[in-house]
C-alpha cells in the first residue's frame, strides 16, 4: 500500500517544525536530523494508526518526543556510567552548539530538566496549546502548565536577565544574523 | 497557532518579570522559527519519496494483488 500523496504532502510540510523541535530538544543538529529521520520512517511505517482528521503535527511530534525520550534515557545511563553528568558533558562540547545561533539560550535550555524543556518548547515555541502539549507528553494539563512555568523561571535565572535590555542575541548570534542577511 | 496567547501566559510576579518572560518567549520562538525557515532539507524530501516507494514488507494479502 502506498501512502496517500496528500498525506505525504502534509508530512513534508511539518518536517521543518519537526526539525526545530528536535534541535531544541537535543541541542545538536546532527542528532536532531537523525531523530527526524527515525520519526519519518516510523510515521510512514505506521501511517495506518494515524486517524484521519486528527492533528498530524501532534502525532508526528509525539513520535519524535518518544524517540528522544527513550534515546535520552539510554544515553544518559551510558554517559553517566562513563563520566558522571550527562548534561555537563553535553555542554562542555562547544562544537555541538557552535553551529547554532542563540547559543546562550540553547545552553540554558540544555540545562533544564528534559520534561520542563519539552513542555516549554511545545507551548512556548511550537505553539501547541497546553492541552495538546499534555497529550503529546502523556501527562495532565496542570503538569504541563507547572513545567512551563518552572522552565520559564529557570531560564530567566540561568540567563541572568536583570532587565529586558540585558537580554538579546549575543555577539556571535548578531554576527551570524548579519551574515545571513547578506546571503 | 497563536503566539500571543503563549507570550501572555501569566507570570505570578511583577511587571519586569512579565517583560523578561515575554522577551524569553520571543527569543525562544525566534530561535525555533529560524530552523523552521530553513525548510525541508533534501535529505528528508528524498527520504519521504523513497519511503513511499518502498513501503514496509507486505503485511496483508490484498497488497499482493
Amino acid at each position: 500500500m502506498k501512502t496517500d500523496p496528500a498525506t505525504l504532502q502534509i508530512i513534508m510540510a511539518i518536517v521543518p517544525k519537526l526539525r526545530a523541535f528536535a534541535i531544541s530538544l537535543s541541542g545538536n543538529v546532527d542528532r536532531a536530523d537523525d531523530l527526524v529521520q527515525e520519526t519519518l520512517m516510523r510515521a510512514i511505517a505506521n501511517i495506518d494508526s494515524f486517524e484521519p482528521g486528527t492533528n498530524m503535527q501532534a502525532w508526528l511530534f509525539t513520535i519524535l518526543r518518544n524517540r528522544f525520550r527513550s534515546e535520552y534515557r539510554k544515553r544518559k545511563r551510558e554517559v553517566e556510567d562513563a563520566d558522571g553528568h550527562y548534561t555537563d558533558s553535553l555542554i562542555s562540547q562547544p562544537e555541538q552548539t557552535s553551529k547554532l545561533e542563540y547559543k546562550e539560550l540553547r545552553v540554558a535550555l540544555e540545562k533544564l530538566p528534559s520534561d520542563q524543556r519539552e513542555a516549554l518548547i511545545l507551548v512556548g515555541a511550537s505553539g501547541f496549546s497546553y492541552e495538546e502539549a499534555a497529550a503529546i507528553c502523556g501527562c495532565a494539563v496542570g503538569t504541563i502548565k507547572s513545567r512551563v512555568n518552572r522552565a520559564r523561571n529557570r531560564l530567566a535565572t540561568e540567563l541572568d536577565v536583570k532587565s529586558v535590555d540585558d537580554f538579546g542575541p549575543d555577539r556571535n548570534t548578531r554576527a551570524a544574523m548579519a551574515a545571513n542577511d547578506r546571503r | 497557532m497563536s503566539n500571543e496567547a503563549v507570550a501572555g501566559a501569566k507570570p505570578k510576579s511583577g511587571g519586569l518579570d512579565r517583560q523578561i518572560q515575554a522577551k524569553i518567549g520571543q527569543q525562544l520562538r525566534a530561535m525555533y522559527d529560524e530552523v523552521v525557515d530553513q525548510g525541508v532539507p533534501d535529505r528528508f524530501a528524498e527520504l519521504l519519496k523513497k519511503l513511499d516507494g518502498a513501503q514496509p514488507a507486505p503485511k496483508t494479502e490484498e497488497e499482493s494483488r
